[in-house]
């Protein structure tokens, strides 16, 4: 079964489409990477399917159910959980106040609940030691971590990552995807954002292309790449 | 003249500035809203608090009691109702909306109540007093001013110890980011401001027992709860406590050496602090 499936989803600003009928399905367990130029709509697409915009027509079904209007929040504490391009920490809250208040809201517990499996995510994204840091102290990997970390505190079906990967370095990018290959190895369904390609490649089963707002191709990471219009529109390569 | 006696009675009154300020801070840290509509909500709770005096004919202290679930409720749903639709980029709407609830609610008042001043009867403990040190001290001035360290200690308390406080903290950070972490911005800025309407209440027993009020004296209100927010620091709640005792002791003093110097010298004493540190005492807000 599909855990999400987008049918004909479109949305505009004012002249500017930037959901073209956007059709595709992510099956429970898999990882999709997005790819695209910039202003393709991409993030976009991630404010349509975790609802802080509504689409102008088109169904968003999550887990089966038409979740098209409804709102943000009932969304996360169903199972959405996301990261953000540019990390939006609560820079004043400690990093485990961050996933406690994650936690506790996104999956509609209390804190005493939900204490020990935030621990656990601090582990897991290696923020332990800074569990008692304030947010806006921390370093731009820190950041990226903690943005995953707080998604994960929501104990998301669907992971949304967009562009975690960008703005690190090599080293620091290979320990972030050693981070969600686990998470996905856990049974997370993914659907990755993301421009620095061999972090995405390494980890996705399939990529989504997005260009103006329409889907150009889906599929096999080496299909799409190997793609001629995918690599003219994308890459920018002549062909 | 003995100025000790002088600076506590200003220390105590800062206790009632306090009470005043409390409620506006939290609501303006929490959603960047300046409610200038809070000093009328003051009187409105005296004369609720009033009102459950003369019908039940209790002790102010017991009607509290039952005025403190009302006024929360009254809180949640102004907040639900109505302050919601307008919070957002612009800070104008807000401004246009809980001024014209200020003027709405001192006419309402005044038809209801008449301009005729009132007051609370606290009975014994009013005139009741304390020699410490050789200094006399009214058990209702400490009362009000032990009120305003417990406000500001439970606040702190619900701030950083519960799932409500750091829900509070997170949707002020970042509202939008918070929705989709779960929680309903509207349903936190509507429990804030029930809060506030708490904290009103109690300021507004001890406001009815130590003076006389009536329907208009709201404004004043809301501009010695002004200046001590700004003179503690945005966001800092016992710069609060700082800021009324600050109003308090200048004007307690400026009273000892004119008494038609005693609201004038706690308004020179704002704008000293201003000019010293125009950004308070101890700031916090970065905004």
């Amino acid at each position: 079964m599909a855990l999400i499936s987008l049918d004909r989803v479109n949305r505009s600003f004012g002249a500017l489409t930037v959901a073209d009928g956007v059709t595709f399905d992510v099956a429970e367990g898999e990882a999709l990477g997005i790819i695209g130029p910039n202003g393709a709509g991409k993030s976009t697409l991630f404010n349509l399917i975790a609802g802080n915009i509504a689409p102008e027509s088109g169904t968003i079904r999550f887990l089966g159910e038409d979740v098209t209007k409804t709102p943000a929040m009932r969304r996360c504490i169903a199972g959405m959980g996301r990261s953000f391009q540019i990390p939006q920490p609560f820079s004043k809250l400690t990093v485990f106040e961050n996933l406690l208040v994650a936690g506790a809201f996104g999956r509609n517990r209390s804190e005493a609940d939900v204490a020990q499996d935030c621990a656990e995510v601090l582990r897991k994204t290696g923020l332990l030691a800074k569990a008692n840091t304030v947010a806006g102290a921390l370093s731009l990997l820190e950041r990226k971590r903690l943005e995953l970390a707080r998604a994960l505190a929501t104990d998301p079906k669907l992971l949304l990552l967009d562009e975690i990967a960008g703005g690190l370095t090599e080293g620091e990018c290979g320990e972030l995807v050693k981070t969600i290959k686990a998470i996905h190895a856990g049974g997370v369904t993914i659907i990755w954002i993301e421009h620095v390609l061999h972090a995405l490649n390494s980890v996705v089963e399939r990529l989504l292309v997005l260009h103006f707002g329409k889907v150009i191709g889906i599929g096999k990471p080496e299909a799409i790449m190997a793609s001629a219009e995918v690599r003219e529109i994308y890459l920018g390569i002549e062909v | 003249m003995n100025w000790l006696d002088t600076i506590v009675q200003g220390v105590l009154l800062g206790g009632l500035y306090a009470l005043f300020a409390a409620g506006l801070s939290l609501v303006f840290g929490i959603m960047r809203l300046v409610n200038l509509a809070h000093g009328d909500l003051i009187v409105l709770a005296a004369y609720l608090i009033l009102v459950i005096v003369s019908v039940l004919g209790i002790s102010p202290f017991l009607a509290v009691t039952i005025a403190l679930p009302l006024m929360f409720a009254s809180g949640y749903v102004l907040q639900r109702v109505v302050l919601n639709r307008v919070l957002g980029e612009d800070i104008l709407p807000p401004l246009l909306v809980t001024f014209g609830i200020s003027v709405v609610l001192q006419n309402t008042m005044q038809e209801a109540f008449s301009a005729d001043t009132r007051r609370l009867p606290p009975g014994d403990i009013g005139t009741a007093s304390l020699q410490v040190a050789g200094l006399n001290i009214g058990v209702m001035p400490l009362l009000t001013f032990a009120s305003a360290v417990l406000v500001i200690v439970v606040l702190n308390q619900i701030f950083y110890r519960t799932a409500l406080g750091r829900a509070f903290r997170a949707t002020s950070d970042d509202a939008t980011t918070a929705s989709l972490m779960g929680i309903r911005p509207s349903r936190i800025f509507a429990q804030a401001t029930g809060i506030a309407l708490m904290i009103v209440t109690i300021a507004a027993l001890y406001l009815g027992m130590r003076a006389n009020f009536d329907p208009s004296i709201g404004p004043a209100r809301l501009i010695y709860a002004f200046e001590a927010v700004i003179i503690g620091g945005l966001g800092s709640l016992w710069g609060t406590l700082a800021g009324g005792v600050i109003i308090g002791v200048a004007q307690t003093v400026g009273a000892a050496i004119n008494p038609e110097w005693q609201i004038l010298a706690g308004h020179v004493a704002f704008l000293l602090v201003l000019l010293v540190k125009p950004r308070g005492l101890f700031p916090r807000a970065v905004d």
